[in-house]
């Protein structure tokens, strides 16, 4: 591939409370990682939004972040022309809120979205959905667990054209935490009924740091087939194994949460 | 026991005093720090203890996102320190038990001849509203406002709004405040009068939205203006310019000052400004304040060298991305010392660890590193995609004992806290 991949991080100053735009990063080193030319566009206020981008990315920001960001962004041709060629898209949070067909903010204004996602966003009332989430994912190409940290008000209805992107683990083997806060025990929402490539999360950590398989998944929508990933050296062997997302022999991935268990009880806490 | 002659305070809070001080006492001969016991337990017995001990005290409350402990601590020993007796939190207890605890300390040392005495406290930034109500301050001190455990204490805008509602509920305090952050020049501005401390902020994230009217606010060099309203970066009253060494203060008419501190970093040079200008306002001469400055070398143990064999360790403490942004700054003025960066996720460290990729690491290129505390894994990861390799350990201080030289161990709160004490 001559041309670098190019990975459009929509926005920053605005969406990008919880670090989000680790997940930009995260891509392009992961293409870098494959001998694949990788690089992150960042997309500043006053800068125009490429249409020819291969993965775009959105994040988290405060409720007047996210109004000002969605009144941008919906008048941007060049991410409308990216969304109507199918790019893939990776939201998170606010960034999910914003692509849905509308959100209603805390005070009770509503505002239309992207329509990216046919989900729409109210206010929970109540305490803010705040922790760590364990989920399983249900887009074909993904297994082990889901994992990130949420850190929401707002209650995210999926309409009929949208499909969770995950459930909720099983409440009874600990916290879980209330992903989409509808109750169904549904975590975020992917276009097309799961079939297309706007995946939408209320993960944060930043979400693809923590699972390498989502963010090899957007890049195969972006370009193929990845050939195999080669971890820098330098790296300790029990990082290199999360950050190449290969399963232990006949078992799950390991979560970083069982990760840091193990870490307490070699310390002996 | 305490006089009525030195306390000035009724019988009821007499006797409530006393025994949150007896408490107090126990608590520390039985290991505790005893920062707040003993505000909690006056504040029970009498619901009006913080007004009462604050009575007649010229009060100074500082509040912001980072260097509040370094910022209170300098203008403690702008004003004279104890000796003149000043009170002050130094423990970092900064919630109204701790400042309550804080006063009842001071209490002893409060001059009996009746002359004005001065408080200066660090406030944490919910809680400025509370504290200011009940203390009248003098002087109200805004550093900065940025992200900082956003899954405990919320929005930043949040928090700088109510610090901003705060300022403008006590018109006749003088603020202090910091005018190169969007969010702190916003809450200093709903003062009726602000003096502006000024230097090029190096962090400029939570700072895309005005804080008047949610327009977008746009940089150009060291200005930002809001894009709707035009609310824009004031000019500051005490500028630090930091091109020549030792770095200088401009004050007021043009006045310069020559900051050499004993403490490194731009950092704790911005805050000496803020206690330069909070010492001025309080009729300390800037040349004198700065030379009462000079001999600071620790606060709260952060920045001190502990020797070990074969070395020794420099403790420093970055909680989040702004203050991580400033001991990157810290370390780029020395050699590349090996660093141990120690991460934890306890209740006071903020349980979500997200805001390690906001931090650049990447300006590490070049330290041997060790990436340990009980999110080592996350932090790992994160040096990974900062190209940088590094080991892992399971304890920080062990990690530091391993290394020969100088060593760099940078801790978030408890992290930090706890390899202080291991060191001590």
């Amino acid at each position: 591939m001559s041309e670098p991949v190019t990975i459009v991080l929509l926005l920053p100053q605005v969406l990008g409370t919880y670090g989000d735009a680790g997940n930009a990063a995260v891509l392009a080193t992961r293409l870098r990682w494959r001998g694949i030319p990788g690089h992150v566009l960042t997309v500043g206020w006053t800068d125009a939004v490429p249409s020819g981008g291969d993965v775009y990315v959105l994040g988290g920001g405060e409720d007047a972040a996210q109004v000002l960001a969605c009144e941008r962004l919906r008048d941007s041709i060049g991410l409308r022309r990216a969304l109507d060629r199918g790019a893939p898209v990776l939201a998170v949070c606010a960034g999910l809120q914003i692509l849905g067909t509308a959100f209603t903010t805390g005070d009770g204004t509503r505002v239309a979205g992207l329509g990216a996602l046919d989900v729409e966003t109210r206010p929970g009332g109540g305490p803010r959905r705040i922790g760590d989430v364990v989920a399983e994912p249900l887009l074909p190409g993904l297994d082990g667990l889901l994992e990130g940290f949420e850190n929401h008000g707002g209650i995210t209805e999926l309409g009929a054209d949208a499909a969770p992107l995950a459930r909720l683990r099983d409440p009874a083997r600990g916290p879980v935490g209330a992903g989409n806060g509808t109750g169904d025990r549904s975590e975020g929402a992917v276009s097309d009924r799961g079939r297309g490539n706007v995946v939408g999360t209320y993960l944060h950590g930043p979400v693809l740091a923590r699972n390498p398989a989502l963010a090899d998944l957007l890049l195969t929508r972006a370009v193929g087939e990845l050939p195999p990933l080669t971890v820098p050296d330098g790296i300790p062997a029990a990082t290199a194994e999360r950050l190449r997302a290969t399963r232990r022999p006949g078992g799950e991935l390991r979560t970083g949460a069982e990760l840091r268990t193990g870490a307490r009880r070699r310390a002996g806490a | 026991m305490i006089s009525e002659g030195a306390t000035g305070l009724p019988v009821r809070a007499r006797i409530a005093a006393a025994t949150a001080r007896l408490v107090g006492a126990i608590a520390r001969r039985a290991g505790r720090h005893g920062s707040v016991i003993g505000g909690r337990v006056a504040t029970v017995l009498d619901r009006r203890m913080l007004a009462r001990l604050a009575a007649g005290r010229t009060v100074v409350l500082v509040t912001g996102t980072n260097g509040k402990t370094t910022t209170t601590s300098m203008i403690a020993r702008v004003l004279g320190g104890a000796a003149c007796g000043v009170a002050t939190n130094h423990l970092g207890a900064n919630m109204p038990d701790g400042i309550t605890t804080a006063l009842l300390d001071g209490l002893s040392s409060r001059p009996a001849s009746g002359a004005a005495s001065v408080a200066v406290m660090e406030v944490d930034e919910s809680y400025l509203g509370e504290v200011a109500a009940a203390t009248d301050p003098h002087v109200i001190v805004l550093l900065n406002f940025s992200r900082d455990q956003l899954d405990r204490v919320g929005e930043v805008r949040t928090v700088a709004r109510r610090v901003g509602e705060a300022v403008a509920a006590h018109p006749a305090a003088r603020v202090v405040a910091f005018a190169d952050d969007v969010l702190c020049a916003g809450a200093g501005m709903a003062a009726e009068s602000t003096v502006w401390v000024s230097s090029p902020s190096r962090w400029t994230g939570d700072a895309g939205v005005c804080p008047r009217c949610d327009g977008a606010v746009t940089r150009a060099g060291v200005q930002w203006a809001c894009m709707s309203c035009g609310l824009a970066r004031p000019d500051g009253d005490w500028t630090l310019v930091e091109d020549a060494d030792p770095a200088t203060v401009t004050g007021p008419g043009g006045t310069t000052t020559a900051l050499d501190l004993s403490l490194p970093g731009h950092a704790n040079r911005l805050d000496a400004v803020f206690a330069l200008a909070v010492g001025a306002e309080l009729g300390v001469d800037p040349a004198v304040a700065a030379a009462r400055l000079r001999g600071l070398e620790q606060v709260g143990g952060r920045y001190r060298t502990v020797t070990r064999p074969g070395g020794s360790t420099r403790l420093l403490l970055a909680k989040n991305p702004a203050g991580w942004a400033q001991v990157l700054d810290l370390l780029e003025e020395g050699p590349p010392r090996p660093v141990v960066v120690a991460v934890n996720s306890r209740e006071a460290d903020g349980r979500d660890v997200s805001w390690l990729w906001d931090v650049e690491f990447e300006r590490l290129a070049g330290h041997p590193l060790v990436a340990a505390g009980e999110r080592a894994a996350d932090l790992s990861v994160r040096l990974a995609y900062a190209g940088l390799g590094h080991r892992l350990a399971v304890d920080a201080v062990t990690a530091t004992r391993d290394t020969l030289g100088e060593v760099d161990l940078i801790g978030n709160y408890t992290a930090f806290h706890d390899a202080a004490r291991a060191l001590t």
